[in-house]
């Protein structure tokens, strides 16, 4: 998930503050006209909206796995789970604040895998634990936030 | 800037009750349009799960306000956190902060959970800020 441009826009920011039921008037700039509007600390995750490539995200022209008609809209569908990826699941999340982020900032972000261990289920099977780092530029190329996905895979047990 | 002690404790009810419809505002509104946090029949027909859920991080973007209306948005150094329980409509989310720690540079260190009405934690976190 690379993602080139995200700009980081006061109405984007008041519709994330609403959804996390956050009422605070830092956020909502793009009501009342304040200049400076702040970022809420996990809004970095709204990038998805950004990166081209986001596969939970219905694409235009392509099915979708979600239901219509039936329950599913792609019979191979179930795919699971966020920042693990494919049936993965989201484990951990952590951001590292280098500077407060704010509307007008326009970011950039490249990522890289992390470390990757191994735990015993207490089900038997073997859960695998797998990192992932967002590193999130602005236009100047300094960085704003730091993100550490950490993303768990259950290999299942034979039988 | 906020000056607190270690020991310091702020509870925060988050939500009354998740409800269906915050789950697609936050689809919405972060991009994450998995169909298990806000499409009923393939959460229950396809993935098998009793009803949708919420995303991990709509919970922990929730909780992000026990920190933010202690110290304000531009205070947070860092804030991470582990998903330890699935949250489903109808949940009541209260987070608790609690300084663990506050170091010379009067840079505080928070443990935070957040419990549903069961009691049981649903995310743990840390998350450092500014005080001083």
């Amino acid at each position: 998930m690379a993602v080139e441009r995200f700009p980081v826009e006061a109405g984007h920011i008041m519709l994330f503050a609403r959804a996390i039921g956050d009422a605070n008037p830092a956020y909502y700039g793009a009501l009342t006209g304040a200049a400076d509007v702040l970022a809420p600390p996990t809004f970095v995750q709204a990038s998805a909206q950004f990166d081209p490539d986001y596969p939970l995200r219905p694409k235009i022209g392509e099915a979708w796995f979600g239901s219509g008609r039936e329950a599913t809209g792609r019979p191979q569908g179930g795919a699971a789970g966020g920042g693990g990826g494919g049936t993965g699941l989201h484990a951990e999340q952590h951001f590292t604040y280098h500077r407060p982020l704010r509307a007008g900032d326009v970011l950039h972000a490249t990522n890289r895998s992390g470390e990757r261990w191994e735990k015993q289920g207490r089900r038997g099977g073997t859960l695998v634990f797998s990192e992932f780092i967002t590193e999130y530029r602005d236009a100047a190329g300094e960085l704003v936030v730091t993100a550490r996905t950490v993303g768990v895979q259950t290999e299942k047990v034979p039988g | 800037m906020t000056q607190v002690r270690t020991g310091d404790v702020k509870e925060l009810v988050l939500t009354d009750g998740v409800t269906r419809t915050q789950l697609v505002q936050y689809a919405g509104a972060s991009g994450d349009y998995n169909p298990l946090h806000s499409d009923e029949r393939f959460a229950t027909e396809v993935a098998g799960f009793p009803s949708v859920f919420a995303h991990g991080m709509l919970t922990m973007g929730m909780t992000g306000r026990v920190i933010t209306d202690w110290f304000g948005p531009e205070a947070v150094l860092t804030f991470g956190g582990r998903f330890v329980g699935q949250v489903w409509p109808g949940d009541q989310l209260t987070a608790t902060a609690t300084v663990t720690g506050v170091r010379d540079d009067g840079v505080a260190e928070l443990a935070i959970s957040t419990t549903n009405q069961a009691g049981d934690v649903v995310l743990s976190a840390t998350a450092t800020v500014r005080t001083g």
